[in-house]
């Protein structure tokens, strides 16, 4: 009778999940062989689609000459072009993509509800914020050097007073979505005014950098993102299984012996840094917080474990080929990426409340 | 064997108190029934001997511990509570639904042990969910879906079971299929069940200890036999009943007088307030 069951079990799980489990440690987990091979896809498709987008601009190289320039060899002009313009963008938008969309990940899975985003918690909002008051106050001066600082700071206050003012006896995610929600608005009103108080050509500045762009990236705006983006996604995973438990529900997570409120400021910080720090070097992209997420749940499901790796990977590829429309489109002129990514957002938006609608 | 009782203990939603001053032990490897009128706080009583909701005074103690005072994943190894209604993540199969049981004995690093899997695969053939275990959750029917959840609270391998109005929502079959799992599981792996359930003629089949709240307290407890008459179904629940032995099984069924088909009652010849 054992043996059967299990026997049973065997296939049954045989078909999607490997235990790795350590002889000498403490140590196993239960491997999703579909997101293995989602990840490794996804992952792919970002090689060649780099390979590709280095490739792509005012002057052409073709992938095989960016493999070459890879490899250390090829033509000077193309190292330059490669190495000193494309890549620091593609890089960057890697990153950022990466970030928001692990940010969307932990806020969507916390809320408990596909249509949240980082910016329902006030972080793009209160990066915003920060930037425009900068941009505006300073005359567009002093901007450039301390616009990621400022970014970050307003990202995390407008964070913190959310946290504050839906606090009562704990947090839950209703409230923080009602409470989220109206201080967002405010604080939008606050960067309007910010933008219309301001001279034409310090608003241009400023709207520019509401829509978000990785326009003029450089190393060291990635090698500033990169720690960000490598520390939040390395805690991300360890605190993974505490988004499977929040995923359903506070009653049932605490019934599990999740200890919920530390987790959750927890959790929320984390996806502050994420997405702050993400806003803070590109500004306020739109909807890659939104959209991938939703997708690596299509692809494999709403376990954390397995839907963040998956997320990172299609916010890394929705936010490359945003930028790469973003340089390409009308070339010779640069269009902002985000303008990219709402123009995808906003319909995917409308298709996910249509969806969810149809299906209780 | 958990101990779970509750001593001297008074909740409520803000001011008003809905429970006054309560001592109550929970019958070891027994199946207590808690019934009331809505809002008679049985619900709420059941959450706070969860720990889901915090005492004004007094306490819950398992095995002599005051839970709010014990780690949380310490209680979520002896107890398991499962939540009125509770909504699963769009998409979560049933396996890795069930496989959220194991949480109070993982950690960062053991996440996937061997008694994890033991368990998961036990509390999934004990439901009855292993040809289901790779369906999504939300494609399950009614029934099914309360037996993933169950399955998920057996897989956390607890001696004491709570459940909060397990058979809401689902037709009569699928009601007498939840209670009769968890009989089963009462009378095979001995493990303590403690639920609020809503039909009063159920509670009397499936219980061993029932216990009746009201006026932010206990109201009476004991065997269904033992205590359930017109008098309790009166003050308890505000209804007129004939109280009858069950047919088919001898325990208390409940009758309840009501403005339809009063020509019959005529008929019958049975005084309603006997």
């Amino acid at each position: 009778m054992r043996s059967k069951h299990l026997a049973a079990e065997k296939k049954a799980s045989g078909s999607r999940y490997t235990a790795l489990r350590s002889r000498r440690l403490p140590a196993s987990a239960l491997l999703d062989k579909r997101a293995v091979l989602a990840a490794i896809v996804l992952a792919a498709a970002i090689i060649l689609m780099v390979l590709f987008s280095a490739g792509i601009g005012t002057m052409r190289i073709h992938p095989l000459d960016v493999l070459k320039v890879f490899a250390g060899q090829g033509q000077e002009v193309h190292k330059t072009v490669v190495f000193q313009f494309r890549l620091p963008r593609i890089a960057l938008s890697l990153l950022v993509g990466a970030s928001l969309a692990a940010s969307g990940a932990i806020v969507q899975g916390m809320i408990r509800n596909p249509l949240a985003s980082p910016d329902l918690v006030g972080i793009t909002n209160g990066a915003a914020v920060a930037a425009t008051s900068l941009i505006a106050l300073t005359g567009g001066a002093a901007s450039v050097r301390w616009l990621p600082l400022a970014a970050i700071c307003g990202a995390a206050a407008a964070a913190l007073l959310i946290y504050v003012l839906a606090w009562k006896r704990g947090v839950t995610p209703l409230r923080l979505v009602l409470v989220g929600i109206g201080l967002s608005s405010a604080l939008s009103a606050i960067t309007s005014v910010m933008v219309i108080a301001s001279p034409l050509r310090i608003a241009g500045q400023a709207l520019v950098w509401l829509t978000g762009s990785v326009y003029g990236a450089a190393w060291s705006g990635v090698l500033t993102l990169l720690p960000w983006t490598a520390a939040g996604l390395a805690l991300a995973f360890v605190l993974a299984r505490q988004v499977s438990a929040q995923q359903l529900g506070d009653d049932i997570a605490v019934g599990l012996g999740s200890r919920l409120q530390l987790q959750r400021l927890a959790l929320l910080a984390l996806s502050v840094a994420l997405a702050g720090s993400a806003v803070a070097l590109a500004g306020g992209i739109a909807f890659i917080g939104l959209m991938a997420p939703h997708m690596a749940r299509r692809l494999v499901g709403p376990a954390f474990g397995a839907a963040l790796p998956v997320a990172a990977l299609c916010g890394g590829l929705l936010m490359l080929a945003a930028d790469l429309a973003a340089r390409t489109v009308f070339m010779p002129t640069e269009i902002p990426a985000g303008v990219f990514t709402a123009a995808i957002g906003a319909p995917f938006f409308i298709y996910l409340l249509r969806r969810r609608r149809s299906s209780p | 064997m958990t101990k779970l009782t509750a001593s001297n203990l008074s909740l409520a939603y803000g001011r008003q108190l809905i429970i006054d001053n309560l001592d109550f032990a929970v019958p070891e490897g027994r199946i207590t029934v808690l019934i009331g009128a809505n809002g008679s706080g049985k619900s709420t009583l059941l959450r706070a001997l969860a720990r889901l909701m915090k005492p004004e005074a007094g306490a819950v103690l398992l095995d002599g511990k005051d839970i709010a005072h014990t780690s949380t994943k310490e209680v979520a190894r002896k107890l398991a509570m499962l939540p009125q209604g509770p909504v699963a993540p769009e998409g979560i199969t049933v396996l890795q639904l069930v496989k959220q049981g194991r949480y109070p004995y993982q950690s960062w690093l053991q996440q996937w042990s061997e008694a994890d899997e033991r368990a998961v695969r036990a509390a999934l053939e004990a439901t009855g969910m292993t040809p289901l275990a790779e369906r999504p959750v939300d494609a399950l029917s009614g029934g099914q879906r309360q037996r993933a959840w169950i399955a998920m609270t057996l897989a956390q391998g607890t001696a004491t079971v709570l459940l909060d109005e397990p058979t809401t929502y689902l037709d009569l079959t699928h009601q007498i299929e939840i209670l009769d799992l968890l009989y089963t599981l009462n009378e095979r792996e001995g493990r303590t069940v403690v639920m609020v359930l809503h039909d009063m003629n159920l509670a009397c089949r499936y219980a061993h200890h029932l216990v009746a709240v009201k006026d932010r307290g206990i109201y009476a407890q004991g065997a269904p036999g033992d205590i359930v008459n017109a008098e309790l179904i009166r003050n308890v629940f505000e209804l007129d009943a004939h109280i009858i032995p069950d047919p088919l099984y001898g325990t208390p069924l409940c009758i309840p007088a009501s403005q339809a088909r009063r020509a019959q009652e005529r008929q019958a010849a049975v005084p309603v307030h006997a």
